[in-house]
């Protein structure tokens, strides 16, 4: 399959990889997919005093789609409030990576992934997942 | 790649050998230079038609075409007369199998195969059943191999066909073709063997195994592409219909003018085969073992699917857990290798030989078949796995289930959403 240059830096040179204390208080942890499809995303971000994502990072097992976008999510959350970063679409991470038609799962899961970070981090906080679910 | 590593490389560029490095012979091989030496002439000076009967240019090509048949017959111990041209390995397949149902249909309309069969037998099979003959999908046990007893157990009075393939593609798995052919010679019962795999690999022989029809592809053992053979038993005689009608060339069987050049390279490759067999096999068997004794000291949970003993030399098929198969091979783009990951097949399904292994679906994600051949160097093969290593190794840093795996976190005991 060809894919973009875009997709394959992020895949060579992948951003933020690793792994925040999932205990903090200030992080949100989201694990999403699953082994048996052959694609895993564990996202995880570190919101500042500010309510701005600070820090995020990331792991995935899956194909180099799955990878980049993982990637790309982490990258465009940073600086971000969780309502905006909640506004990240699966279509504008597909786009940027131009994602070959078979592979916009990916993108729908890096998606979950940010929404399951923000939910977790709500949830520690206190607020139910009413609004994350929306 | 950084650019340390591209300078490391350079230094030592002695002894790098030319990328990409093809690892991918399960899938096709180069026709060998000594058969397309061998073609050439019957593309230009010998361009006769070998059906026609009446001036030597006809003669030329039918003197060629069966001698080509002849080296195809010799390496499965074979007559002549037995061997039907092909279009390659699909075709023969189909032939066989429909062609087999198709004549008996009526008073025998019971077929046996397996479930890890290549997707031309598999797909052959279920037309058949849209026809409406009923077929019996052998399962296969953990090594690839399949049960003699469950076969024996199938055979019913009906059976007109066992179409078991001699080596499977992807795990290159043996099927103990012998034991088959009595099977089904006791019980009467035509034995077909998908051969594509095998030819010019292990040595077979169509008496001694009992089988009464074999297929043949062309481009598998070094030959062209587009070539492939049938060999029909003629005592005790198998009959079938034809598929393609016409001018009733080879036997009536399989109709349309012969193409020369194609019959003379698969006739080439394998002759070339059955003479290198021997010596070929040995030192691919040394680079396989390398090969794998190598991944394993370096990388702990690798998988080796399929049986190791029953397997031809030059296939390895391993799981590398917690690494995703494209994942790994968009990492070691300098080799060519297939992978039985999801993500690599059109139906984003895991591939269903390794499934039929009862390999977890999370191991069949990780799988690469590694396929060496006539021009893999212990060269090559040290590359690949410096750099299968260093790349599994890299991704399994940033995988998610590795990390799980680390920390003692039994990944079954997670509610996975599956999507």
């Amino acid at each position: 399959m060809a894919y973009s240059e875009k997709l394959i830096d992020h895949y060579e040179n992948p951003r933020n990889v690793g792994a925040l204390d999932k205990g903090d208080f200030s992080v949100g942890t989201g694990l999403v997919g699953a082994p048996a499809c052959g694609d895993v995303m564990k996202l995880q971000i570190k919101v500042g005093a500010d309510g701005r994502i600070e820090d995020a990072k990331f792991k995935t097992f899956g194909c180099g789609s799955a990878i980049a976008s993982s990637s790309l999510a982490t990258e465009w959350v940073k600086g971000k409030t969780l309502d905006e970063a909640e506004t990240i679409k699966n279509t504008m991470i597909a786009q940027q990576l131009s994602l070959p038609p078979v592979k916009i799962h990916c993108s729908v899961l890096a998606e979950d992934a940010i929404k399951a970070a923000i939910k977790d981090y709500r949830e520690k906080h206190g607020k139910p997942a009413e609004k994350a679910a929306e | 790649m950084s650019s340390l590593q591209e300078m490391k490389i350079a230094a030592d560029g002695q002894n790098r050998p030319k990328t990409p490095i093809y690892l991918d012979y399960q899938a096709t091989t180069p026709t060998d230079s000594r058969v397309v030496e061998a073609m050439l002439p019957y593309f230009t000076t010998h361009f006769g038609n070998p059906h026609s009967r009446n001036h030597s240019f006809g003669w030329e090509a039918e003197k060629a075409v069966e001698n080509a048949r002849a080296q195809v017959a010799s390496i499965i111990g074979a007559d002549e007369k037995e061997i039907i041209f092909t279009s390659g390995a699909t075709e023969s397949n189909n032939l066989a199998i429909k062609g087999v149902a198709h004549f008996y249909k009526g008073k025998k309309n019971h077929v046996i195969t397996v479930v890890t069969e290549h997707k031309c037998v598999l797909d052959s099979c279920r037309h058949l059943e849209l026809e409406g003959f009923d077929i019996t999908y052998l399962p296969v046990q953990q090594n690839g191999l399949i049960d003699l007893e469950q076969l024996k157990a199938a055979i019913r009075p009906d059976t007109c066909i066992v179409s078991v393939m001699a080596v499977n593609n992807e795990i290159g798995v043996i099927q103990p073709l012998a034991e088959i052919g009595k099977i089904c010679r006791a019980a009467k019962v035509y034995f077909h063997t998908d051969a594509a795999q095998a030819v010019g690999k292990i040595p077979l022989n169509v008496e001694e195994m009992n089988i009464d029809m074999m297929s043949i592809s062309g481009h598998k053992i070094y030959g062209p592409k587009g070539i492939g053979a049938l060999y029909v038993r003629r005592k005790p005689r198998v009959r079938l219909e034809a598929l393609i009608h016409g001018g009733g060339q080879e036997r009536g069987m399989r109709s349309g003018t012969l193409p020369t050049p194609l019959c003379v390279g698969l006739g080439e490759a394998c002759a070339i085969a059955q003479r290198e067999m021997g010596a070929e096999a040995e030192r691919l068997k040394g680079l396989r073992d390398r090969f794998y004794k190598k991944i394993k000291e370096q990388l702990p949970e690798v998988y080796l699917n399929g049986d190791l003993d029953s397997r031809i030399p030059g296939n390895l098929n391993l799981s590398f857990a917690y690494v995703e198969g494209e994942g790994l091979m968009m990492g070691i783009k300098d080799l060519a290798v297939s992978s039985g990951s999801a993500c690599t097949s059109a139906s984003l399904e895991p591939s269903y030989v390794l499934r039929a292994l009862g390999v977890e679906e999370e191991l069949a994600h990780t799988s690469l078949r590694i396929g060496l051949g006539r021009f893999t160097t212990e060269q090559d093969v040290d590359y690949a796995v410096e750099h299968i290593v260093e790349s599994v190794q890299r991704l399994r840093s940033m995988s998610p289930l590795w990390e799980m795996a680390q920390e003692g976190i039994d990944i079954k005991s997670i509610k996975w959403a599956e999507h």
